[in-house]
C-alpha cells in the first residue's frame, strides 16, 4: 500500500477500506479480474500460468496449479476449505483465513483463500510459503517478474539502470548471481545473451536520445536487446565481479559527429597556408588475434585422475575466447586448430606469423606430480634465452642495396628468434591477463613466469602461454571440466585483450621499427 | 671478541675458496688432492647438488647425495646426470619419468653438454608445462651447478635431437642454467654467475609495472 507516513488519515482510511474489502472477499463473490498471467519455468521449460487481480493480490486458482505441479486438490468439509495433497503430504486452506497448514505447520499468507464458483483462488505467495513445504523440488516466486520456478532453475536477478557519463550512455546490469554472458551487435540491436534459463527483472523505460533508444527483453529465457539509435557508434563492456553477484557496465559511445570521409592526397598538393592536415588514420591496434589451443590429436597433453584431456579444455576455452573476441572488439581470430588434429608447434607459429597475428594467446593446462598443486599461470618467454638469441639475431642484420642507389638496413628476422622484439609487450599481456585472471579464478602463488617455451619463441608478436589449470588436481579438474569455468576463463583474457588493445591504441608504437615488415 | 669475528670471517673465506678450487679442479678434470671419500677408500665419492620436486610442487629442490668421483668434466657429467635418473630419496619426487636411462653424454668446444637419454624421457612423460620445466632443469641445473664450467645443456632423446618433451620447452638449442626454478637458490654452491641478458639491439627493456619473477 504505496501511502505516504505524512498523511496519517489516509493511512487510516486506506486500512479501513482494505480490511473492509478483505472482509467482503471473504464472504461475498469475489471479483476477479484476469491478469497478465505468470511464466512457469522449469526444467522442462516454459509455460503460462493464468492469474487474476483481486483486490491488490495476484492470485491463482488451485485447479491450474494442481495440474502444472501434478497436485491434489479436493474440498475440505470439515474446515469449510480445501486440501491440496501431493506425494502423501497435505496443505489445508481454510476459507476466511490468511493461514495455511503445511503438514501441520501453520503459515501465514496475505489474503485468505477465496472460492469462486467452482474454483480456489490463492494468492501467489501461497506457492512459495505453503506448496513449497510439501513438494519435492525447489518451488520459488518471483512476483515482480511474474515468474514460477520450478527445480534448479538458473534465472539470475538482472537489475538494469541506464545513464549519461561524459557524453557517452552506461547501462548497468546487476547480475546476481554471477551468471556468465556474451554481448553480440546484430544490427541496431546490442544483445546480451545470458547463460539462465530465465532472467528475473523489470526493464526500465528510457527515453530515446539518439544512442540508445530502448532497452527490451528480447528473449525471456535470457536476453536483453539494447536498441541502439542512429548516433550510436561503438561500445565497450567491463565486468565488475563481487562476491555474490556481478556488475555489467555497457559504455556506447556515439559516433563522431559527422566525419567526411578522409581524403588523401599527397603532402605536396595541400596549399601551405591551407588548413592543417587531417590526422592521419591509424590502422586499429589490434586486427588478428590468433589463439592457440595447446596440443590436439596424437598429442593429448595432460589428463586429470578423473579423465579430462588437456586438448579438449583448451580448445573448449580458445573457442569461447574466439566468440567473445569477434563479438567484443570485432577483430579477425584464428585458431591454430579448428578440431582435435595435430599440429606441430613450429607450424602453430608460423601460421600467427603469416597471417600478421598481432596477439598469440597459447591455452594450455596443467599437470604437477603433487595432485595438491594447483590455480592458473601464465607465462612468456623468458628473457636469458631470449637475449642470448637477440645477440645471434643481430649478427644477422645486413645491409643490402636499395632501389635507386645507396644502401638499407635490413633486419633479417629468424622466426625462430622472433619473440626477442616483443618481449615488452609480452611481459605486459602477460601482467593484465594476470590481473583479469585473478578476477575471475584461483591463481598459482607463482602466476607469473618465463620459460623458453617453443611456440612463443618462434612468435613474431607479443605472445604469451596461459596454464588455465591443473587437471592434475582434482578439484581443478572438475572446474575446468565446467563451462562456467571455461566462461569465466575466457573472458578474463577477453578483458586482457581489450585492456591490451586500450593501452596500445593510446601510445605510438614506438617500439616497433616503422621499417621492418610485419 | 672481534677477533673472533675475524678469524671466523677467514674460516668462511677459507671455505668458500676451497669450494671454488674444487669445482674448477673438477671441471677441468684435474685430481684434487683430497677428497672426502668413504672409508672403503676403495671408490672415491663426491658430494654434489642434484634436483627435485620440491613439497609444493612449484620449484625444484636441491639435495645433496654421493656420487662416483670420476677423471674430467665429461665422465663426471655422466656420473651425475646418472645420479639424478636414479629415484629420489623419499619423501622427495623425481621429474624426470622413472625407466629413463642415460644413452651418452658429449662436450662441444664451447663447453656445453649434449645430454642423450633414452626414450622412456619423452615417451613416459606425464605432460603439463611445469612437470616438462622440473624435468628438463633438473637434468639442467645438475650439471651446470655441479660443473660450473659448462655453459649450458642440450637434451637430446634416444639419439635425436627434439622439439620438446611434452610438448613446451624448446631443446632445439642448448639451454643455460636457471634458478627461477630452484627452492632457495641462494644456498646453491658459489658458481659462475650465469650469464647476463645482453641487451640486444632488439631487446625491449622489460616493463617497470610487470614483476619479472
Amino acid at each position: 500500500m504505496m501511502v505516504s507516513l505524512k498523511r496519517p488519515v489516509l493511512v487510516l482510511l486506506a486500512g479501513t477500506i482494505a480490511l473492509a474489502a478483505a472482509v467482503a472477499a471473504a464472504t461475498q463473490p469475489p471479483a476477479a479480474r484476469p491478469a497478465a498471467p505468470l511464466t512457469v519455468i522449469s526444467a522442462e521449460g516454459q509455460r503460462p500460468l493464468p492469474a487474476s487481480q483481486l483486490g491488490d493480490q495476484l492470485v491463482v486458482a488451485l485447479d491450474d496449479l494442481a495440474a502444472l505441479l501434478n497436485l491434489t486438490v479436493r474440498e475440505d468439509a470439515l474446515s469449510g476449505g480445501a486440501a491440496v495433497g501431493y506425494k502423501g503430504r497435505t496443505v489445508l486452506l481454510t476459507a476466511g483465513q490468511a493461514l495455511a497448514s503445511v503438514s501441520g505447520r501453520l503459515v501465514a499468507l496475505p489474503s485468505p483463500p477465496v472460492r469462486d464458483g467452482r474454483r480456489w483462488l490463492v494468492p501467489v505467495e501461497f506457492v512459495g510459503r505453503a506448496l513449497a513445504g510439501i513438494y519435492d523440488t525447489k518451488l520459488d516466486i518471483r512476483k515482480n517478474s511474474r515468474l514460477l520456478l520450478v527445480g534448479d532453475v538458473r534465472v539470475p536477478r538482472v537489475a538494469i539502470r541506464e545513464e549519461p557519463v561524459g557524453g557517452q550512455v552506461r547501462v548497468t546490469l546487476e547480475v546476481a548471481p554471477k551468471t556468465t554472458h556474451t554481448i553480440t551487435q546484430e544490427g541496431n540491436h546490442l544483445l546480451i545473451r545470458f547463460d539462465a534459463d530465465a532472467l528475473d527483472t523489470s526493464i526500465p523505460a528510457i527515453a530515446a536520445q539518439g544512442v540508445l533508444q530502448a532497452v527490451r527483453l528480447a528473449d525471456p529465457r535470457g536476453t536483453i536487446a539494447l536498441d541502439l539509435g542512429p548516433k550510436f557508434g561503438s561500445y565497450r563492456a567491463s565486468l565488475v565481479p563481487h562476491e555474490q553477484d556481478a556488475e555489467l557496465v555497457i559504455d556506447l559511445v556515439p559516433a563522431p559527429a559527422e566525419t567526411p570521409f578522409p581524403v588523401t592526397r599527397p603532402p605536396a598538393a595541400a596549399p601551405p597556408s591551407g588548413p592543417p592536415l587531417p590526422v592521419p588514420v591509424l590502422p586499429p591496434a589490434l586486427r588478428t588475434v590468433v589463439l592457440d589451443p595447446g596440443h590436439g590429436g596424437e598429442e593429448k597433453g595432460a589428463a586429470g585422475p578423473g579423465g579430462t584431456l588437456e586438448k579438449d579444455v583448451t580448445l573448449a576455452i580458445a573457442r569461447r575466447l574466439k566468440a567473445g573476441l569477434e563479438s567484443r572488439l570485432g577483430v579477425r581470430v584464428l585458431l591454430t586448430r579448428e578440431g582435435d588434429e595435430t599440429v606441430p608447434l613450429d607450424d602453430r607459429a608460423a601460421l600467427a606469423n603469416n597471417n600478421k597475428g598481432d596477439l598469440l594467446i597459447s591455452i594450455h593446462a596443467n599437470a604437477s606430480l603433487r595432485p595438491g598443486v594447483s590455480g592458473a599461470q601464465i607465462y612468456y618467454l623468458s628473457a636469458d634465452e631470449a637475449g642470448e638469441e637477440a645477440r645471434r639475431a643481430a649478427a644477422a642484420r645486413q645491409s643490402l642495396p636499395a632501389l635507386g642507389g645507396g644502401t638499407r638496413d635490413v633486419e633479417m628476422i629468424l622466426w625462430e628468434v622472433a619473440q626477442v622484439r616483443h618481449l615488452g609487450d609480452s611481459a605486459v599481456l602477460a601482467g593484465l591477463a594476470e590481473e583479469q585472471m585473478r578476477q575471475a579464478v584461483q591463481l598459482n602463488p607463482r602466476p607469473v613466469q618465463q620459460a623458453p617455451f617453443r611456440v612463443l619463441a618462434g612468435a613474431n608478436m607479443p605472445a604469451v602461454l596461459v596454464e588455465v589449470g591443473f587437471l592434475t588436481n582434482a578439484a581443478e579438474e572438475e572446474r575446468l571440466k565446467s563451462e562456467a569455468h571455461q566462461e569465466a576463463i575466457a573472458r578474463a583474457l577477453l578483458e586482457a585483450v581489450t585492456r591490451f588493445r586500450d593501452a596500445r591504441a593510446q601510445e605510438p608504437r614506438a617500439s616497433v621499427p616503422p621499417t621492418v615488415p610485419r | 671478541m672481534i677477533l673472533w669475528f675475524v678469524l671466523a670471517g677467514i674460516a668462511v673465506g677459507a671455505a668458500a675458496a676451497a669450494t671454488l678450487v674444487l669445482s674448477r679442479w673438477l671441471a677441468t678434470g684435474e685430481t684434487p688432492a683430497a677428497l672426502d671419500a668413504p672409508a672403503t677408500a676403495a671408490e672415491p665419492r663426491i658430494k654434489v647438488r642434484l634436483f627435485y620436486v620440491s613439497a609444493d610442487g612449484l620449484r625444484l629442490v636441491p639435495a645433496e647425495r654421493e656420487v662416483p668421483f670420476a677423471e674430467g668434466t665429461l665422465e663426471q657429467a655422466r656420473r651425475i646426470v646418472e645420479a639424478q635418473l636414479e629415484p629420489a630419496p623419499a619423501p622427495l619426487l623425481s621429474a624426470i619419468p622413472p625407466g629413463t636411462t642415460l644413452r651418452s653424454v658429449f662436450l662441444t668446444q664451447s663447453s656445453e653438454a649434449f645430454v642423450d637419454l633414452s626414450r622412456e624421457v619423452a615417451a613416459g612423460h606425464p605432460g603439463g608445462a611445469l612437470n616438462e620445466i622440473l624435468t628438463v632443469y633438473a637434468i639442467v641445473d645438475a650439471l651446470t651447478t655441479n660443473l660450473p664450467a659448462l655453459t649450458g645443456v642440450q637434451i637430446r632423446v634416444d639419439g635425436h635431437e627434439v622439439d620438446t618433451l611434452a610438448g613446451h620447452v624448446d631443446l632445439r638449442r642448448p639451454l643455460s642454467k636457471s634458478t627461477a626454478w630452484v627452492e632457495d637458490p641462494g644456498a646453491a654452491p658459489s658458481t659462475v654467475p650465469p650469464t647476463a641478458p645482453a641487451a640486444g639491439p632488439g631487446t625491449p627493456e622489460a616493463p617497470a609495472s610487470v614483476p619479472i619473477r
